[in-house]
């Protein structure tokens, strides 16, 4: 069969919301879940499908968002849903784009932009469907969005670390105990960092948090409308994983921000921009010292001032030392530079 | 310059290539205009998708055309265009089917029919090409279609076959055609390559009806499920594991009146079975040595026959056991392996057994394990065979073991 003259490939045009008044009442993710009080990657799901509109597919990794949200006879999805398999964001994302695409070509199927959005959790995202999501982040003839909802374990299964765990942090897999305080050593991956530095044909990386939900939808639809593979990275309080009171997810998503913590960047065509509060640390404002917002969670109990001098440090090394500041990880050449000199 | 004399008009309008099962399948997958295909190397099933790619390059066929970064991504990447109605096909060998493993068992309770060619490959570890039906076989249990092929022709029709079975809307299961490593993926024949009218006539258009996933028809697919609901879903695939019996002899009857050819029994090839004393049963390319065998052991009186198995799952029951108890003896010869099964048997021999078990007559089975690894079944390999079972006819008996051919021991 041949191709057909009428299909351009070409992506919903989603305008940003200018203002929380002008965002459009109309729900695709409602209720018929049965996720925790408090849960911020819920929410994130709400404002995921307000932001792309009725005309979008949305396909489901395994995590919480698969099991606390689809239970068999009941689903929250207004619009169609499909659970894909752990590590398969990324090829769901794909498959269907280009299922949709081979039909839309071939005049099987009526030509009309279809957002395509794919989900995952850190561990599916991250740690399983790591490469998945770098070879779909490589077909820019494949419309659609991959949204990473980092609740910073594998939160799901009874809160286990995965690659995205903070530092030192308790999980049923990494407890303190009295001959190790911290079993968890390794530090946070730089997801949407590595995501934009590494597939040069991804127009768009970005990362949200829905304690800014206007903003967060605009990325969304930013994503959506500029067209190819792209990525979104949204950090989500967890009251369950990061044991704290389901009242502060809100707060806790804040307080990532102004620490410097999470920093919120857009990286468009290349060009990295930050926007809201980082905008601001990056403009002079001072950063949140991150024990404001370590200990405001049970996970991070057991720091002792020692640990939280260690994660201050840290931090602030993405910040004074990377190229990007909190963006990406090279080292500055003046601060070689002055490293060299040092010895 | 010669003057151009007009051909003798062909009795058929099919053309007539010489190409490998690989291109066969190729050929059949251009035939059935296929959407959307997904490729990852690993000998020796790559052979469909270089041929494939040429095609597409070649402007012969319109279809996505990805090459994913693993066979797990591979299979899901189809699963998920299967989803909004494209029709796929994907592939693998050996080690490759199985690091695709967690994407094969979801397809069959997703009602996805994807086409999948499996180029048996041995099993790593020590890392071999040769055949062995190991890697297709491990699905048998959890609702792909399963069959083997023979020949380029069976290749390329068998393909029109499956797509015809798997989108059934009575099936809607996967399917995986198998090819032996080699002696059929890479060894080319003579073979009819029917007009893509006469397919148009044989294989609808793939409809996913009402499971369709698209905004228009905003359906939520595999919500999570326990104890409340999993066995309602694993009895539907049953039951669709069943139904496609019906639909397979519907499929080739069709075949035939399209075509013109085309097995009456679709379920197993029968050499020389009619008065045969002796029936020999195997899958797949190890029916060439046989069927050479049988004709040298014929010329000496003995009556020996084939049962060539296309149709592993649904397993054909009823019409293997009618066609196996009238012999004397069986010898069922296994291109795998089961360690710590019943016997120490392969696979068929053991699902054989199982089918018998009911039957009013039973003739003695003896189990072989022949061709490992790709290695060549000889003729001797296949004398010694029958001569065993020719004892077995003999006492009556079976033995409660299994013998492995051509081992150096």
């Amino acid at each position: 069969m041949a191709e057909t003259t009428t299909f351009t490939n070409a992506t919903q045009i989603l305008e940003p919301f200018r203002g929380v008044k002008k965002v459009t009442l109309e729900e695709y993710f409602t209720s018929g879940h049965r996720t925790c009080q408090g849960c911020e990657s819920a929410l994130v799901m709400k404002l995921m499908v307000k932001a792309s509109g009725p005309r979008t597919i949305v396909l489901g990794s395994t995590g919480c968002m698969y099991v606390a949200n689809t239970t068999y006879y009941t689903t929250p999805w207004v619009v169609p849903w499909m659970h894909t398999q752990l590590g398969s964001s990324g090829s769901a994302a794909l498959g269907t784009a280009a299922g949709l695409k081979a039909l839309m070509r071939k005049g099987k199927m009526k030509s009309e932009p279809i957002n395509v959005i794919a989900f995952c959790g850190d561990g599916g995202g991250a740690d399983m469907g790591l490469g998945a999501i770098s070879a779909t982040l490589t077909h820019k003839e494949y419309n659609s969005l991959i949204l990473l909802y980092d609740n910073e374990s594998y939160a799901n299964t009874d809160i286990q670390l995965s690659g995205m765990t903070p530092y030192g942090a308790h999980t049923t897999f990494s407890p303190p105990g009295r001959a190790k305080r911290i079993i968890h050593t390794r530090w946070k991956k730089n997801m949407a960092g590595m995501m934009a530095a590494g597939h040069p044909e991804c127009r768009y990386v970005a990362t949200v948090c829905a304690s800014y939900a206007v903003e967060m939808m605009n990325k969304v639809r930013r994503a959506l409308t500029i067209g190819g593979p792209t990525f979104i990275h949204s950090l989500d309080p967890c009251p369950k994983g990061w044991d704290y009171d389901p009242m502060l997810s809100h707060e806790l998503g804040e307080l990532a921000i102004e620490t410097g913590l999470f920093p919120l960047y857009e990286v468009e065509d290349g060009v990295v921009k930050y926007y809201g509060k980082t905008r601001a640390i990056v403009e002079g404002r001072a950063r949140k010292p991150v024990r404001e917002y370590l200990l405001k969670q049970g996970r991070f109990a057991h720091f002792t001032e020692e640990d939280l001098e260690y994660f201050q440090k840290k931090v602030d090394e993405t910040w004074e030392k990377w190229e990007i500041p909190a963006v990406i990880p090279f080292r500055r050449l003046d601060a070689t530079r002055a490293a060299l000199d040092t010895k | 310059m010669a003057v151009a004399t007009k051909a003798t008009p062909a009795a058929t309008d099919d053309k007539e290539l010489l190409i490998s099962g690989s291109e066969a399948v190729a050929e059949a997958l251009v035939l059935a205009d296929l959407d959307v295909v997904t490729a990852y190397p690993i000998r020796p099933y790559d052979t469909v998708m270089q041929a494939i790619a040429k095609k597409i390059a070649n402007g012969e066929l319109v279809a996505e055309y990805i090459v994913a970064e693993g066979e797990h991504s591979q299979f899901e990447i189809v699963k998920h265009a299967s989803t909004v109605g494209a029709r796929v096909f994907c592939g693998s060998s050996g080690v490759g089917w199985m690091y695709a493993m967690e994407c094969l068992v979801v397809t069959p309770p997703l009602r996805v029919p994807m086409v999948a060619l499996v180029g048996n490959r041995a099993l790593d570890d020590p890392g071999a090409f040769g055949v062995e039906h190991n890697d297709a076989l491990v699905v048998r249990d959890v609702g792909w279609l399963l069959c083997w092929i023979d020949t380029s022709q069976e290749a390329l029709d068998t393909t029109l076959i499956a797509y015809r079975v798997a989108e059934d809307r009575r099936v809607f299961l996967p399917l995986a055609i198998s090819a032996d490593g080699a002696f059929l993926t890479h060894s080319q024949a003579l073979t009819m390559v029917p007009p893509k009218e006469k397919v148009d006539r044989f294989l609808p258009r793939y409809d996913r009806g009402d499971l369709l996933l698209h905004p228009d028809n905003p359906i939520t697919v595999a919500p999570q499920a326990n104890e409340d609901w999993v066995i309602e879903i694993r009895r539907q695939n049953n039951e669709a594991m069943k139904r496609a019996y019906t639909v397979i002899e519907e499929a080739y009857a069709d075949f035939r009146r399209v075509f013109g050819r085309g097995p009456e029994n679709p379920w197993f090839e029968e050499y020389m079975t009619d008065d045969a004393e002796i029936i020999l049963v195997g899958m797949g390319t190890i029916s060439l040595p046989i069927k050479v065998a049988i004709r040298e052991m014929r010329a000496k009186g003995k009556k020996v026959g084939l049962v060539r198995l296309r149709w592993f799952r649904p397993f054909p029951t009823d019409r293997l056991v009618a066609a196996l108890s009238k012999a004397r003896a069986l010898g069922i010869i296994d291109r795998d392996y089961s360690f710590g099964s019943p016997f120490g048997s392969g696979v068929v021999a053991n699902e054989i057994r199982a089918a018998l078990y009911n039957a009013e007559r039973r003739p003695p089975l003896l189990s072989f394990i022949c061709g490992l690894g790709g290695r060549e079944v000889t003729l001797e390999d296949v004398y010694k065979a029958t001569d065993m079972c020719y004892g077995a006819a003999k006492s009556g008996k079976s033995d409660a073991t299994t013998h492995w051919l051509g081992v150096r021991e």
